[in-house]
C-alpha cells in the first residue's frame, strides 16, 4: 500500500522530482507517486546487525562487572533465564561472574509462558523449560535475564510466575537490548544496549547455544 | 491441534508429543508449594458425569482447578437427567450458562460425539461406553515416557477385557501414533468383531508374549457391562489371563505393570503385583492430573 509508506521516506522522493516544478502538489497525491517508485518503502532495506559476536560476549561482560559491583560479589545471586535466549545468557553471565571473581553463582530457567497477559490472542503455545538451582529462590536476590526488553509485559508476567514459587530477597532485571517502547512501569538494572527503534521493527537475537552465531539484528518490518 | 478431544485418532504425532511435551514442564507445578497457576482464569469447565468415576472426574477438577478455571461438576443422579431430561437439552443448559469446555462422560459410545455438535465450547471425552478414553490413553503414554525414556519402538501388551474397555481402544490408537508395538491378549470372547482392522497384533497366549513385553497393561473385567458369559469362571479367567507373582517373574527385569483401574485384586491382579515397585498404579493416577492439565491449556489456553 502506497499510502502506507511513513513520512521519512518522502523528502527524498520530493528532492528526487524537485526539477518539475509540478512536483510539490503532485507530492501530495502519494498514492499515485510511490506506487511507481521502485526504490521507495522500508521493505527493500537490508537487515542491520547492531550487535555482533564479539560485541555481544562485551556487553555481557560488562553486566557481569556490574552485577558484581551492585552486589558486592554476587554472593546470593541466582540468575534466572527466560526462555528461549534469556537462558543461554543467564549461562554466560554465571560463567563471567565465576571467571572474575570465582563467585559461583547459580543459574536457571523461568517460563513465564502461563503467566502471560496475551494468551488469548494466539493459539496456544509449547512451554519453555523452568529450572531452579536446587537451593531455590527464596530469600535470594534474583536477576531476571532476557534478550530483549521492550513492551516489559514479559517481565511483568516473569514477576508473577516468581511470586508463585518463592519469595525472592530481591529483584532485578538484565537485558542484552532494551529498545524502549515500555507499556509498563518496568526498567532494566543492566541493559547491554540501548538500542533506539521504532515500534514498527523487529529486533532478532541470535545465539551461539540457540541459532549457531552471535548477533543481534534490526529488521524493518515489511510491509504487506 | 483439534477444538475437541473425542477419540485418541484425533491427535496427529505432532499433537500427542506438544501434549506429552506440555505434561512435561507441568508436572513440576504439582510438587511445588503454590500448585496453581493464572492461566485459565475466567473460564468454565463442567465435568459432565452420566456414568459413575471417581479418578477420572477428580483428576479432571483438579487439573482445571490448578489453572484457575472455575469448575461446575454437574452428575446424572440428583439432576434433571433423573427427570428424563435429553443429553441435547442438558448440553444446551450447559452452553447457556457460559461453559468453555465440557468434560463428558457418558455410558453411551459416541455421546461426545453428538454434544460436540450441540456446543460453542471444547468437549473432551472422559469415557464413552466402550468406545474411547484418549486422555486415559495420553497419561498411560506419560507414565510410559517418563518410566521408560521413551515409547517409539517400545513393545506393550494390553490383557484381558478388551471388548468393554474405551483404554483398550484409546491405548492402541495413540500408542500406534507414537510408533510402540503393541500386542492384545484376551480370551476371543473378550474381543472386538474388528479387532483385525485395528493397528496390532493380537495373541490368546499371555505366556507366550510376556517375556517379550516392556509393558504389560491390565485392564479391569467389566461386569457392569457383561450380558452374558464371556468365559467360564473368574477362576478360570484369573489362572489364564491373571497376573500373578509367577507371571511377574517371567517378564523382563525393568518392564512396568500398569492398570487403568479400578483394579479387581485377584482377578486380573494378584494383590502382591499390583502393590509392587514394578506397578505404576498410583503413578498414573498423578499423572493423570498432569496430563489432563496439559490438554485443558492447549485447547482453552489460548485464542479460541
Amino acid at each position: 500500500m502506497a499510502a502506507a509508506v511513513s513520512p521519512a521516506h518522502d523528502p527524498a522522493g520530493d528532492r528526487g522530482r524537485s526539477g518539475s516544478p509540478d512536483a510539490a502538489p503532485k507530492g501530495r497525491d502519494r498514492s499515485h507517486s510511490s506506487a511507481s517508485h521502485p526504490a521507495s518503502g522500508p521493505a527493500a532495506q537490508p537487515p542491520r546487525a547492531v550487535l555482533e559476536g564479539p560485541d555481544i560476549n562485551r556487553a555481557l561482560m560488562r553486566i557481569a562487572h556490574e552485577i558484581l559491583e551492585r552486589t558486592k560479589g554476587a554472593e546470593d545471586v541466582v540468575l534466572l533465564g527466560i526462555p528461549t535466549r534469556g537462558v543461554p545468557l543467564a549461562a554466560r553471565l554465571a560463567r563471567y561472574i565465576e571467571q572474575f571473581e570465582g563467585a559461583r553463582v547459580p543459574h536457571g530457567s523461568l517460563d513465564v509462558t502461563m503467566y502471560r497477559d496475551d494468551l488469548r490472542l494466539r493459539p496456544a503455545r509449547a512451554l519453555g523449560a523452568t529450572r531452579l538451582p536446587s537451593r531455590g529462590i527464596d530469600d535470594r536476590l534474583v536477576v531476571l535475564v532476557d534478550d530483549v526488553l521492550f513492551s516489559g509485559r514479559t517481565v511483568r508476567a516473569a514477576l508473577d510466575a516468581l511470586n508463585d514459587l518463592g519469595r525472592p530477597r530481591a529483584v532485578q532485571l538484565a537485558a542484552l537490548v532494551d529498545r524502549g517502547h515500555r507499556e509498563l512501569p518496568i526498567r532494566a538494572d543492566y541493559v547491554g544496549k540501548n538500542l533506539p527503534t521504532a515500534k514498527s521493527e523487529t529486533v532478532k537475537v541470535y545465539l551461539e547455544e540457540v541459532d549457531g552465531r552471535d548477533a543481534v539484528v534490526l529488521i524493518k518490518k515489511e510491509r504487506a | 491441534m483439534n477444538r475437541h478431544l473425542i477419540s485418541a485418532a484425533d491427535l496427529s504425532k505432532d499433537d500427542a508429543l506438544l501434549i506429552l511435551d506440555t505434561a512435561e514442564e507441568l508436572a513440576a507445578v504439582s510438587e511445588r508449594s503454590v500448585k496453581k497457576l493464572p492461566t485459565l482464569r475466567g473460564r468454565t469447565v463442567v465435568n459432565l458425569f452420566f456414568e459413575d468415576s471417581t479418578r477420572t472426574r477428580i483428576s479432571f477438577e483438579a487439573a482445571a482447578k490448578r489453572l484457575s478455571a472455575d469448575v461446575i461438576n454437574f452428575s446424572a443422579k440428583g439432576s434433571s437427567v433423573s427427570k428424563g431430561e435429553s443429553l441435547k437439552d442438558t448440553a444446551l443448559t450447559l452452553e447457556a450458562m457460559g461453559a468453555d469446555a465440557v468434560v463428558i462422560r457418558h455410558r453411551a459410545s459416541g455421546a461426545p460425539h453428538r454434544l460436540a455438535h450441540w456446543v460453542h465450547g471444547s468437549v473432551l471425552n472422559a469415557g464413552d461406553g466402550t468406545h474411547e478414553h484418549p486422555t486415559q490413553a495420553l497419561l498411560d503414554a506419560f507414565t510410559m515416557r517418563r518410566r521408560l525414556g521413551g515409547i517409539e519402538g517400545r513393545r506393550v501388551t494390553i490383557v484381558g477385557d478388551v471388548l468393554h474397555s474405551r483404554v483398550a481402544r484409546s491405548n492402541v490408537l495413540l500408542l500406534n501414533t507414537l510408533g510402540a508395538e503393541v500386542t492384545l491378549v484376551a480370551p476371543p470372547t473378550l474381543l472386538p468383531v474388528s479387532v483385525h482392522t485395528w493397528p496390532c497384533q493380537v495373541s490368546y497366549d499371555l505366556d507366550a508374549v510376556l517375556p517379550k513385553s516392556d509393558v504389560v497393561m491390565m485392564l479391569r473385567v467389566q461386569r457392569e457391562r457383561m450380558n452374558a458369559a464371556y468365559f467360564p469362571s473368574t477362576r478360570e479367567y484369573s489362572r489364564r489371563y491373571g497376573l500373578d507373582a509367577d507371571r511377574l517373574a517371567r517378564l523382563p527385569e525393568d518392564a512396568l505393570v500398569m492398570h487403568p483401574g479400578p483394579m479387581n485384586r485377584g482377578v486380573e491382579i494378584a494383590a502382591e503385583v499390583a502393590d509392587s515397585p514394578r506397578s505404576t498404579v498410583v503413578e498414573q493416577v498423578t499423572n493423570g492430573v498432569t496430563i489432563r492439565m496439559a490438554v485443558l491449556y492447549l485447547l482453552l489456553g489460548g485464542a479460541v
